[in-house]
């Protein structure tokens, strides 16, 4: 059973964002971890660059296949987690915490309410 | 339709993730490839391979067919020996790698890769004489592969056949966990050690109990295709489809050691024997990445310049070695280890070199 926090929201690439204050974290799912198997290469290079709303900003590699991952709304990268250079395993282990992928200024903050609700997710992935 | 191997309900009760794979329904992973991986190389872990076809020749002329057929010299075959094998097309590629077993009675099985067995079978019937037998057994042979360090440790206790002194690439036929007639087999496809078993599906719940019982205290654990992948990356074994198909030759993929050019005449060897003369224009090589990334099936390979030299045919992130390893093949001037190569991953080049397979050295039978 995957964890689906209630205070975030989700997209259908599996992937999820945090505000904080207004600034979005985004990382991927416990669902798509657990789907993807052990992380080895979290492979982004995209901070300064200002994308558009499924726009890919990297990918995730892990044992049996790569990912690519999208933006989950148009926005400027401010940050990328540098840990994960070193410690990719941090997605498998902390999804939702140190396994957090980049940083967003979003052009919008209301396009949030474009994505999933927790309760929307859980459709998503039938659990 | 997709069929179920003997051992489908095993894999629903474990919780596997199941996806098809050469029209089975396969477990890919169990807990996680990275763990399967490593408990097959320092300890023990049960494959079920049951996709696998296997095929009996018996009868007049079944060693002539299997000889005319298999790139590799039947006649040193004896009683109980396996051998490493292709079946080629008349112009020198691949029509399938297969295990060769030397029964007894004049009987010979070829194991050959799931994905290929109405392939293979129609092409083996087209040269057979009326009076050679074939069957195809595949549907009702169940097959286990249990690999790693203490595969003997835990299966000896389970037969009274001498599996501590089976030699690799023998095998023997005989009473196993209570069931006759299974085949026990020092082969596999993992480098790991170990055995492969054969028997009747009918039996599936008898062995597949009895081995995890008898490897309990060993920490043994089912392994997924995923892991299987890997493992035999890291050993530099071929996948049929992936390194090695009907566009390639076994010379330059590496398999010129199981090409007997000199065994008498069979399907592939005046094509081997001409491209031997003329020389390879590409030879499948291993390399590993230098640059942070992961290499996958179908990357491209450039040269320092940009210019595409080659395209790569199985790559992943190795378990035991923490490296992205794969095989390529590449233009000859390429060819040798250490030589500077440049890996195409996500419109990046990425810095790699050559290197010399096994990726993993072999350090045991």
């Amino acid at each position: 059973m995957s964890l689906i926090p209630a205070n975030l929201r989700y997209t259908n690439d599996h992937e999820w964002t945090r505000v904080e204050a207004d600034i979005l974290y985004v990382g991927i799912t416990d669902f798509a971890q657990s789907e993807l198997g052990d992380i080895v290469y979290v492979d982004i290079n995209a901070v300064g660059q200002t994308l558009q709303t499924g726009t890919s900003f990297g990918a995730v590699d892990a044992v049996k296949a790569a990912s690519d991952l999208y933006m989950p709304l148009s926005g400027t990268i401010i940050a990328q987690n540098e840990a994960l250079t070193n410690q990719p395993e941090l997605v498998n282990s902390d999804p939702y915490g140190e396994g957090w992928m980049i940083q967003i200024k979003p052009d919008n903050l209301a396009d949030l309410d474009a994505l999933l609700s927790p309760e929307k997710y859980q459709e998503l992935i039938g659990e | 339709m997709l069929k179920n191997t003997p051992f489908y309900h095993f894999h629903q009760q474990l919780g596997a993730k199941m996806l098809p794979f050469a029209g089975y329904n396969m477990p890919i992973s169990y807990t996680s490839i990275n763990e399967e991986h490593l408990l097959v190389r320092q300890k023990v872990g049960v494959f079920d391979v049951s996709h696998m076809g296997q095929f009996i020749v018996r009868g007049e002329g079944a060693f002539e067919l299997v000889q005319k057929l298999s790139s590799n010299d039947v006649a040193q075959l004896y009683e109980g020996k396996v051998q490493y094998s292709c079946l080629l097309y008349p112009n020198g590629t691949i029509v399938d790698d297969m295990l060769v077993y030397c029964l007894p009675n004049g009987v010979y099985m070829l194991v050959v890769n799931a994905a290929n067995i109405q392939k293979d079978w129609d092409y083996i019937v087209q040269h057979a004489a009326p009076e050679t037998t074939l069957i195809d057994i595949s549907d009702r042979t169940a097959l286990l592969a249990v690999q790693g360090p203490l595969a003997t440790e835990v299966l000896h206790t389970l037969t009274a056949m001498d599996l501590k002194n089976m030699d690799y690439y023998t095998c023997e036929k005989g009473v196993f966990a209570g069931v006759s007639n299974v085949l026990v087999s020092a082969t596999g496809y993992t480098g790991a050690g170990g055995f492969e078993i054969y028997f009747d599906q009918e039996h599936a719940d008898t062995i597949w109990n009895a081995i995890f019982e008898a490897g309990k205290s060993c920490g043994i654990a089912p392994i997924g295709l995923a892991a299987r992948n890997t493992l035999r990356l890291e050993k530099g074994y071929m996948l049929y489809g992936n390194d090695i198909d009907d566009t390639t030759s076994p010379l330059e993929a590496g398999l010129g050691w199981i090409c007997k050019l000199n065994k008498g005449d069979f399907v592939g060897r005046d094509a081997l024997q001409a491209q031997k003369q003329t020389g390879l224009t590409r030879r499948l090589v291993g390399f590993e990445l230098l640059d942070k990334g992961v290499a996958r099936d179908g990357c491209l390979v450039q040269d320092a310049n940009g210019m595409v030299i080659g395209k790569v045919t199985s790559a992943a992130p190795s378990p035991s070695l923490k490296k992205s390893i794969g095989m390529a093949y590449v233009a000859m001037p390429f060819a040798k280890p250490e030589t500077s190569i440049n890996i195409v991953v996500r419109d990046k080049a990425l810095a790699a070199k050559v290197v010399a397979m096994p990726f993993l050295p072999n350090a045991l039978k």
